[in-house]
């Protein structure tokens, strides 16, 4: 890995990790801005398989960023962007989670739980769009999109079902 | 909501690092195809009792609107809970080191396997109901946090700009989070 690189890496995956307001998945449509069009880690093509991969694996979704970091630089870019992704935000949640437990009733408490919450919610809506526009490209993928949304909305069932019977109907021809 | 206080004045519960990073471990590997913060719950509030329902939704709610994913974050919010910094660091590694060799030995077998058209064709349907864990999720989450019009804006404003606009988050957030805290700062009766 070369120096630049994994300079590429840390900046990346660290400004990502302090951005990711709302979860690992609000910042998925800027890494792939980057990782695809600007650094040419990977293709959109990969980067919707590597997104799919990480969702189904154990694990947080944000694992993704082990994978592209796999992608640009070997197992050393695996690791590195995996801490890059993990350190800044898990340092921030440390020190918060010292003084919250000290402050029920602070303003600043209610307008984090209900400020921020409506744009976390616009930003996973959009991690989604952007993904189906670069992978869903027939009619019977957004169809299938549509159904399986549709399933983990209204059901308890266990999203692998549903991610093993997308694999199926896909293996089968139909998606 | 919060008229009872809720001081911790019990004992507070106690456990050793290796246990922390076994129980996410645990946590991470029920997880498989998703449904991890159910997971979560199941075992930090049901079967541990590190935390109650309360605690436990309320530090959901942090650990969702902080940076970080949100997974992680719980992790090292519990961790820091029960036994401060390295408490934190035993239940990130729990969580994350076998997931990362997962992920890593299926990325392996999906570069060694991905140009085979049948693996291909079971890919787009895993992609499409991945995708769908997104959107349900949005759903799930919006249904609870959309209940007037602030919030909507608020919403439909961050949408517009991450999926149509693609703007980058940073000016965006930079933007938008300020109005967020302002809308949602309790000066009069808010919500």
């Amino acid at each position: 890995m070369s120096l630049l690189t994994a300079l590429r890496i840390c900046l990346l995956f660290g400004t990502a990790s302090l951005l990711s307001i709302g979860g690992g998945n609000s910042v998925v449509p800027e890494m792939q801005l980057q990782a695809v069009q600007i650094y040419h880690w990977l293709t959109a093509a990969q980067f919707a398989d590597i997104f799919a991969i990480a969702q189904a694996a154990p694990g947080p979704s944000i694992l993704i960023v082990t994978l592209i970091g796999y992608q640009a630089a070997g197992f050393a870019g695996a690791l590195l962007a995996t801490a890059a992704m993990i350190l800044p935000a898990g340092l921030l949640v440390y020190a918060f989670a010292r003084s919250w437990q000290h402050a029920t009733h602070a303003p600043w408490r209610i307008a984090f739980e209900h400020g921020l919450a409506p744009i976390a919610v616009g930003l996973v809506l959009a991690s989604g769009v952007v993904v189906a526009r670069t992978a869903d490209h027939s009619w019977s993928q957004y169809a299938l999109t549509a159904a399986a949304t549709f399933i983990f909305c209204t059901t308890k069932l266990n999203p692998l079902i549903v991610v093993a019977a997308a694999a199926a109907i896909g293996w089968a021809g139909f998606a | 909501m919060n008229d009872a206080a809720l001081e911790p004045a019990e004992a507070p519960p106690v456990a050793s690092s290796l246990e922390l990073a076994l129980t996410f471990n645990r946590i991470a590997l029920a997880s498989f195809g998703g449904g991890l913060s159910a997971w979560s719950r199941q075992v930090v509030v049901e079967e541990r009792g590190w935390m109650s329902d309360e605690e436990f939704l309320s530090a959901m709610t942090i650990c969702r609107v902080l940076p970080g994913a949100n997974q992680v974050n719980l992790a090292v919010f519990v961790g820091a809970k029960l036994r401060g910094a390295s408490g934190a660091l035993a239940a990130v590694l729990g969580l994350i080191a076998l997931p990362i060799a997962i992920v890593l030995g299926l990325g392996t077998l999906y570069a060694a396997y991905h140009s085979d058209p049948s693996v291909q064709a079971a890919l787009r349907g895993v992609v499409a109901a991945s995708v769908a864990l997104s959107l349900s999720m949005a759903y799930k989450t919006g249904r609870k946090t959309l209940r007037s019009a602030g919030p909507w804006v608020l919403f439909a404003v961050s949408f517009f700009f991450s999926a149509i606009v693609r703007v980058p988050l940073l000016p965006m957030l930079a933007v938008l989070a300020p109005l967020g805290l302002w809308w949602a700062w309790p000066k009069r009766q808010a919500t």
